[in-house]
């Protein structure tokens, strides 16, 4: 099922192991990211952060910091109040402070900036800074948020309680129905904790105002950069700066995996700096801050239920979840979709009636839900079916894999309606189980574990058979701030037969650069290296919506094959004007038209470019050059099986991963070197949080994991060797039956790590353990239940 | 991230940097890898005004063997420890303890004095030190002393270092035949500090019995440990795997560890008796392998 390679590595289209063309400047130290970037007479920003998660600001003495040499500014809410720019939107159509005038909502909220001449003078001002906190009541637990004796949270939006929004999807009696008349039911309480992007690069911006044109160029860290303009046009419009004047330039990005779509405080204080003073401004986070401040992703409690045959026939699930979203929603979902595809979580498996219900509540932790790796909430959504599917296995007894091939569904049911609603547009899943388990020796493991276990031997196996909801998307559907939610590719062709494209999303790792280019080669012939990709200047690309939730390849990856199609039509009839034949006449590999039946008449795309500008038809527009904006008809479904093998160390509680083998399908591959890096990031990604990672907050709102001291990010000594393998299930609807890959591992691989270790220990009749899965929270239960 | 303003120093001499210190007092630090200070100064939780750095001074970089010790300079830098053939050859228990610090990075700029005057109770070296009954030597106005690692760690971040002394030297007994060590550390990661870790040095008489036992630990108190009541307990005794567990036993109940994210005081303890078995019998293992 391997994709066919159409053309030669001297054109290097879909399926070549191309080098990736971004490499050469990043491993010679020459990339170039926002702090890269210095501009004359460039001021430094600094922030004052709040101390207490919940506190009345009683006063702010800035005397001390102004008095400093080097220090030109103190910004306060109230200073921003005057331009009413001290609350902003957040995308979920929430508001958000820029800075407060009242109330601190979190620890680390910002509460104060400082810009000097010198980021050194700037952090000696944030010290000197004296503010005085009336300390409230701080609100921590989601659970508590919603008794009636909770402090409420959001008066300023006249609220009487914490709670902010009831989502539900599917049919709440007909799972009734079915969980009644069920053989057997499984009850499970989910924990999916905070946890942070934590990208290597931080956030951060230079704000440069120019007063005499009024025009603003923001240098900024963001995956979405087209919508930030339009986000800043509407929000500042009244302060006079109007999109036109509005230059967003997203750099080279060391990685974003949903953090950088937000638009923070940080970055709206800069601009509001650099137009107050006329001068450029510039922020950079540090890593505490950003690890503290910046948006957050999951936090869902969840409590899930299944119904089932007692011969293990899936008849129902059922889902009720509390979301934290701290003090405001400032997820980045689109908007008709409040908890993102959480719907998706019926996975893989032919289940007829299911009903899910989310409630999101206040607390005094940073704002966010972003989607980390996850396209929108979809590692929740699987981590809780693929934990559902093997509790039930263990209440049957029966073998998990074999209770998950009973249940799938098959090849032959797509396009598939689930029942809370989505068209999974293809899919194999027993082929790619199957493949997983021949590739790791399942059945061999099985006897092994067998064995292990009677001589008290801890070693588990687990499989997470999920299905992925990426490439948003169609447009009745899905819109940021009211934009659809399409993407774009602008392509123009030189005289000289090479290439320029640009295009609405921003690579933050993904290696855009390469991908599109090879897509252009596929459709063209025009060799990927002729190819420049252009993206992230909002006064070059063309408008699109950014790189997030796996959707580049899907959406622009499809209008880079749309606008190169384009292009082709258009060349085909100049070929037709060179050969002095009709176009009917004329047949196209990649990179040549031949005349049918005279295979030596022919002209290549290069000779055609350079015709458009010389020599191009009379009546035809001179030039080579298409754009396209691409609405995807629907999402696309990746999918995949993981199998992970563990042994535990009874003595110490840790627990060593020994296999991890991974099958992924994502449609036909670009470049294949590019989904396997793809992966392996991903997994790495999927097993941090599954073993390690955290954001603990104290019962005061203290972050306790406010540094990489404690918030534990695996290092290649912890990480596993990953085993990569694949199928290939085009998408029937996406131009190149391509499907987006970039989240699937990170979504799929910790509900095989923890099915894994729950494995090993249900011989001690444990049924789950909640991610992360330390050696101490291993130890406890081998020491509750009488193991050591 | 930004620590403010400090002056730097960088003294050629031991006699200048003694002198720098008493000029400055208890506002000088001493700077040696820096691993440790710098990430405090730039969080603030450290605000020194006079950074002395010790680079420059020469004589405190030397690895040697002399009169039944290993002399190792306060200014070794750790990965100078990993890569010398005499280290792994004869003083495996130091060895190991040096690979378990942090990460390469680290170790290419920490030094084993720095690591020891620090007074964290999380770093590795004490614990190692006190197994082996080392000695440290300082030098101060009033001349040199010699502190034994075992008095050495007064409180927490407190040692037995005078503000206008400078460790200089640490001298580790050369191991008889038939001796071994091991350092087992639980940690959560590459570079995390242990959530328990023991350090275990012993020699075996001609008749089978421990002729010296030495067990330090790390990261289970305000300050490092040494298992004085476990050491008594093997010490001139056959080391029977009972009499190892009970000696592993009463380190777990000495230590006096907090619950913290990588466990309660409760599982720190089981750690440290887990441990304690586990380096005893590799360290026991190398002394019966006959080195």
């Amino acid at each position: 099922m391997e994709a066919e390679v159409r053309t030669s590595p001297t054109i290097c289209g879909m399926g070549h192991r191309m080098k990736r063309k971004e490499d050469a400047r990043f491993l010679f130290g020459k990339g170039r990211y926002v702090d890269d970037i210095k501009l004359p007479g460039m001021l430094y920003m600094d922030i004052v952060r709040s101390p207490f998660a919940h506190a009345r600001i009683k006063s702010i003495n800035a005397e001390r910091a102004l008095a400093m040499d080097g220090v030109v500014a103190v910004i306060t809410g109230k200073d921003l109040e005057k331009y009413n720019l001290h609350w902003m939107p957040t995308l979920m159509g929430d508001t958000q402070m820029v800075l407060p005038t009242d109330r601190v909502m979190y620890q680390a909220q910002e509460v104060a900036a400082v810009i000097a001449t010198d980021r050194y003078i700037a952090a000696d001002a944030v010290e000197a800074i004296e503010v005085e906190y009336e300390p409230l009541e701080p609100v921590i637990d989601p659970f508590r948020a919603l008794e009636p004796d909770a402090p409420v949270l959001r008066t300023d939006k006249g609220k009487t309680d914490n709670h902010i929004w009831h989502w539900e999807v599917g049919d709440r009696e007909a799972t009734e129905r079915a969980f009644q008349e069920a053989d057997v039911v499984v009850k499970q309480q989910i924990y999916i904790p905070r946890i942070h992007v934590a990208s290597i690069e931080t956030c951060g911006c230079i704000a440069d105002y120019n007063p005499v044109e009024g025009k603003l160029t923001v240098y900024m860290t963001t995956q979405a950069p087209h919508v930030v303009r339009t986000a800043l046009a509407l929000v500042a419009g009244h302060v006079s700066l109007s999109e036109e004047k509005i230059r967003v330039i997203s750099p080279d990005i060391g990685g974003g995996f949903g953090g950088k779509v937000p638009i923070y405080p940080g970055y709206v204080i800069a601009i509001a700096a650099s137009v107050l003073l006329g001068r450029p401004v510039k922020w950079i986070e540090d890593r505490s801050e950003n690890l503290q401040a910046d948006s957050f992703a999951r936090d869902y409690h969840i409590t899930a239920e299944l119904a089932a045959t007692k011969d293990g026939k899936i008849t129902a699930l059922r889902i009720k979840t509390l979301a934290d979203h701290g003090y405001t929603d400032a997820a980045a979902n689109p908007s008709k979709f409040p908890a993102g595809l959480f719907s998706i979580c019926t996975g893989s498996y032919d289940i007829k009636h299911a009903f899910v219900e989310v409630d999101a509540v206040y607390t005094n932790k940073p704002p966010g839900g972003v989607a980390y790796r996850c396209s929108f909430r979809v590692t929740e959504a699987v981590h809780a079916i693929e934990r559902m599917v093997d509790v039930l296995a263990q209440k049957l007894d029966m073998d998990p894999a074999e209770l998950r091939f009973k249940n799938f569904i098959q090849p032959d049911q797509f396009p598939y309606k689930s029942a809370l609603g989505w068209e999974y547009d293809s899919g194999n899943y027993p082929a790619a189980l199957r493949k997983a388990m021949d590739l790791i020796g399942y059945e061999e493991l099985r006897r092994e574990q067998a064995e292990r276990r009677a001589r008290g031997e801890l070693m588990g196996i687990g499989i997470s058979s999920f299905t992925e909801i990426v490439g948003a998307g169609p447009s009745r559907h899905f819109d940021i701030l009211g934009i659809k939610m399409f993407d774009s590719c602008e392509l123009r062709i030189h005289p000289t037969g090479k290439a320029i494209a640009r295009f609405g999303t921003k690579s933050q790792g993904q290696g855009h650069e390469t991908t599109y280019a090879q897509i252009i080669a596929e459709e063209l012939g025009i060799p990927a290296a002729h190819v420049q990709v252009e993206e992230g200047d909002t006064d070059t690309a063309p408008y699109g919506l950014g790189t997030y939730a796996s959707r580049s390849t899907p959406t622009a990856g499809a209008a880079a094959a749309m606008a190169a199609r384009k292009v082709r039509e258009k060349a085909r009839k100049i070929a037709a004007y060179l050969l002095e034949v009709s176009e009917e006449d004329l047949e196209w590999e990649p990179g040549v038209f031949r005349v049918k039946g005279a295979p030596d008449k022919s002209v290549t795309i290069q000779e055609i470019a350079f015709a458009a500008y010389t020599n191009h038809p009379p009546g035809m527009e001179a030039g080579l050059e298409a754009v396209h904006y691409y609405d995807p008809p629907n999402l696309t479904f990746p999918f995949g099986s993981y199998i992970c093998v563990v042994d535990i160390d009874k003595g110490t509680g840790q627990v060593k991963i020994r296999r991890f083998v991974a099958v992924d399908d994502c449609g036909h591959v670009i470049n294949p070197m590019i989904v396997e890096g793809q992966i392996h990031g991903g997994l790495t990604m999927g097993f941090a949080p599954a073993m390690m990672e955290e954001l603990v907050y104290d019962e005061e709102g203290n972050i306790l994991t406010g540094s990489f001291m404690d918030y534990l990010l695996p290092t290649a000594v912890e990480t596993p060797r990953w085993e990569t393998a694949r199928t290939v299930t085009p998408s029937p609807h996406h131009p190149l039956g391509a499907k987006g890959v970039g989240e699937s591992a990170t979504v799929g691989a910790p509900a095989a790590i923890v099915n894994a270790v729950v494995d090993a220990l249900s011989p001690y009749g444990v049924t789950h353990i909640d991610i992360p899965i330390t050696p101490y929270k291993v130890w406890k239960i081998l020491h509750e239940k009488g193991v050591v | 991230m930004i620590p403010p303003p400090f002056t730097y120093a960088a003294p050629t001499s031991l006699e200048e940097a003694l002198a720098l210190l008493q000029q400055h007092g208890p506002m000088a630090k001493i700077l040696a890898g820096g691993h440790s200070l710098l990430p405090m100064m730039k969080l603030r939780l450290l605000e020194p005004e006079v950074l002395i750095d010790l680079r420059r001074v020469p004589g405190l970089a030397d690895i040697r063997e002399e009169n039944g010790y290993l002399h190792l300079g306060a200014m070794v830098r750790e990965v100078e420890l990993e890569e010398h053939p005499l280290i792994r050859a004869k003083y495996p228990l130091l060895y190991e303890t040096t690979r378990w610090i942090a990460d390469p990075q680290v170790r290419n700029m920490g030094t084993v004095g720095g690591n020891l005057a620090h007074g964290d109770p999380g770093n590795d070296h004490p614990a190692t030190m006190m197994a082996y009954d080392a000695q440290l030597v300082v030098v101060g106005p009033r001349g040199e002393r010699v502190i034994p690692a075992r008095e050495f760690f007064l409180d927490f971040y407190t040692t037995a270092l005078e503000p206008d002394e400078i460790l200089t030297a640490i001298r580790i007994p050369t191991p008889p035949p038939r001796s071994g060590g091991a350092y087992e550390k639980l940690e959560r990661k590459v570079g995390d500090y242990a959530t328990a870790a023991v350090a275990v040095q012993l020699s075996l008489a001609e008749d089978g019995t421990l002729s010296y036992v030495g067990i330090g630990l790390t990261n289970v108190a305000h300050v490092p440990l040494f298992a004085a009541r476990s050491c008594a307990h093997l010490q001139g005794q056959r080391p029977t795997p009972e009499r190892i567990d009970e000696a592993a036993q009463m380190a777990s109940e000495d230590c006096n560890p907090r619950s913290d994210l990588r466990g309660s005081a409760e599982y720190k303890r089981a750690m440290v008796r887990e441990l304690t078995r586990r380096a005893f019998r590799r360290a026991l293992e190398r002394a019966q392998g006959g080195q």
